[in-house]
Order: structure tokens, then C-alpha cells, then sequence
């Protein structure tokens, strides 16, 4: 069991969370200009790294808020947990 | 006409009044019921002086804290933090229309609302010498008196139901009591939950106090 820390309610089990995909995923601007393959494109696809990943969880069974967290998708480190509009911390191993 | 509708409890079919005890005797976990405890939920920005200003004065001066997982706690209110911009107003039961009227009407113009969500949940009361035994067979939160204290609250699971969950007393009594506020469709589970939990160390039902009428063993 996990503890995973809520930045707002603190350390807690991981049951109380919810996996929400990945973050910081920008709704383009001009969505009313671009084509629908490039629509989609925002909509749907997602990347799927082995490793470091930026990703948006809720705390579904405490405080109900969203937050982002820096999640290694083979070790399931949690490097950083940060609140929505924090500026994301960088990847561990250097990349971008 | 709604007033002739009869108010049903969400745990009377256990008839746990005929169950009650005002002597828990050696019963390591007492169980409780307060029913119809007046629930309404505050949202409100935090930084908004003026909304937390409006929001302390329209609930007699309790006031609304920013501090996480933590309760204020008053004569006649509780107050808990659900949320960074989110409390729970706990009252005796019955008052939840006209202090819900009077808080919105004090929030509304600085942006906060007001909800009453009573009929929402029921409240069970966890107290006796081996209730944190038996709470943690099922809840992930660590009520060690170190960790959690007395007016702390927490979100969380017991037995995989979500419930708001506070330290209920001072500290000054021989024995802890937790307040869990629980949805009332899930409210049966949850006490046979505990009673199952409890059964080890002797489980007794004790009287369903209201708070207008004070207790021994709030």
C-alpha cells in the first residue's frame, strides 16, 4: 500500500485516490480552427511512457480535489505531488 | 402537506433504542446514533476575507478554519474542513433550515454557497475503551492520539465507505468517541460493520443523545 500525499489533505492510503490520466494536457486555443484529425489528436491520444510520467489525480474518497503528480510507471514512485497550476517539477533523470 | 410525512431514521429498523444502554458496563466499544443532526455544506474562497468574515458572524462566531483536517469546535456547531474551500456545519438537529437560510443569505453576496445536505447522511458514534481497535480494522487513517486529536476530521473509507470521521471529545475523558458521518443508504453496513468489529471486545449501544440536551459522554 502506498501512501500518496494529497496537497491538501496530506499523506494518505492509496485507496482513497484515483488515477485521472495524464496531465497537463493544454485544450488548444484556437479550437475552432483546426482540423478534426488535430482535434482528435488533443482528445484522444495520450502518451504511454515507460517511465517518468506527468499525470492528474483525485483524491476521491477525501477531499475530492484534483491535483498533479510526477508517477515513475514501472517503479510507481511518486516523485512529486503538486496542485493544479503549480508549476511542474522536472523529470528525475534529466530528459524532457 | 410535508410535516405529516414521518421522519424515518436511517438505522431505526434495528431498533436501537430497545438496545440502549445508559451503562455500557465492560463493553470495550460503545455504538451510537445521533440522528437528524443538522448537516449543511459551506463552499467559499478562503482568501475572500469578506466571505470568511460573513461566514463566521452568520454561524455565532464560529469560524470557518483553513487548517486541513481539522474541526471547530462550539457550544452549539461544529465546524468541518471537508475541502480547501469547502466545510461542513454540523448542528443540533432542526435548525438546519433556518441556519442554512441565514448563511446563505450572509455568504451569497461574497460568492459562497450553502447547501443543507441533513437528510444526506446519519451520524454514528463510535466511543469505549477499545473504539479505535475496532475502527481500525477498517479505515486507513492512523487515529493514534498522536496523530489524530481531539477536533481533528478526516475524509476517508471504513470498510470501503467513504465517511467523514471527527475526534468528538476533549481528551480530558478515559475514553476516545469519533463521530462518523455516514451516507445514510450505507449507514446499515457500516453498523454492523462495527458491531461485527467490536464483537470482540464486547459491543453496547448506548443512548442516542441529542446535543441540545448535552450528555455524559459527549
Amino acid at each position: 500500500m502506498l501512501l500518496i500525499h494529497c496537497p491538501w489533505c496530506g499523506p494518505r492510503e492509496e485507496v482513497e485516490f484515483r488515477c485521472g490520466g495524464q496531465g497537463h494536457i493544454a485544450r488548444p486555443a484556437d479550437a475552432m480552427d483546426i482540423s478534426d484529425a488535430e482535434y482528435a489528436r488533443y482528445l484522444f491520444m495520450r502518451t504511454n511512457p515507460k517511465g517518468w510520467h506527468y499525470e492528474r489525480w483525485n483524491h476521491v474518497h477525501g477531499c475530492r480535489r484534483w491535483f498533479n503528480a510526477l508517477r515513475h510507471t514501472v517503479t510507481h514512485e511518486i516523485r512529486a505531488t503538486y496542485r493544479p497550476g503549480e508549476k511542474k517539477p522536472p523529470l528525475p533523470d534529466g530528459t524532457t | 402537506m410535508a410535516d405529516a410525512i414521518p421522519r424515518l431514521g436511517a438505522l431505526d429498523h434495528l431498533g436501537l433504542a430497545a438496545r440502549a444502554t445508559a451503562e455500557p458496563g465492560a463493553a470495550g466499544v460503545w455504538l451510537g446514533e445521533r440522528r437528524f443532526l443538522a448537516k449543511i455544506n459551506l463552499r467559499g474562497d478562503p482568501q475572500n476575507a469578506a466571505f470568511m468574515q460573513a461566514a463566521g458572524a452568520a454561524l455565532d462566531g464560529v469560524q470557518p478554519t483553513t487548517a486541513p483536517n481539522t474541526a471547530v469546535r462550539a457550544a452549539a456547531i461544529d465546524l468541518l474542513w471537508l475541502g480547501p474551500d469547502e466545510w461542513l456545519v454540523v448542528a443540533a438537529a432542526g435548525s438546519e433550515a433556518a441556519l442554512a437560510a441565514r448563511l446563505a443569505a450572509a455568504v451569497a453576496p461574497h460568492g459562497g454557497t450553502v447547501t443543507d445536505v441533513t437528510e444526506s447522511r446519519t451520524t454514528i458514534t463510535v466511543s469505549g475503551p477499545r473504539a479505535r481497535d475496532a475502527l481500525a480494522k477498517g479505515c486507513p487513517i492512523d487515529l493514534h492520539p498522536r496523530r489524530f486529536r481531539p477536533g481533528d476530521c478526516a475524509q476517508s473509507l471504513l470498510a470501503r465507505v467513504g465517511v467523514i470521521l471527527l475526534r468528538a471529545d476533549d481528551a480530558t475523558g478515559p475514553v476516545p468517541r469519533f463521530e462518523l458521518h455516514v451516507l445514510r443508504s450505507m449507514a446499515d453496513y457500516l453498523w454492523r460493520f462495527l458491531e461485527d468489529a467490536g464483537q470482540e471486545y464486547g459491543v453496547a449501544v448506548v443512548e442516542s443523545e441529542d446535543r441540545s440536551q448535552g450528555s455524559g459522554i459527549r
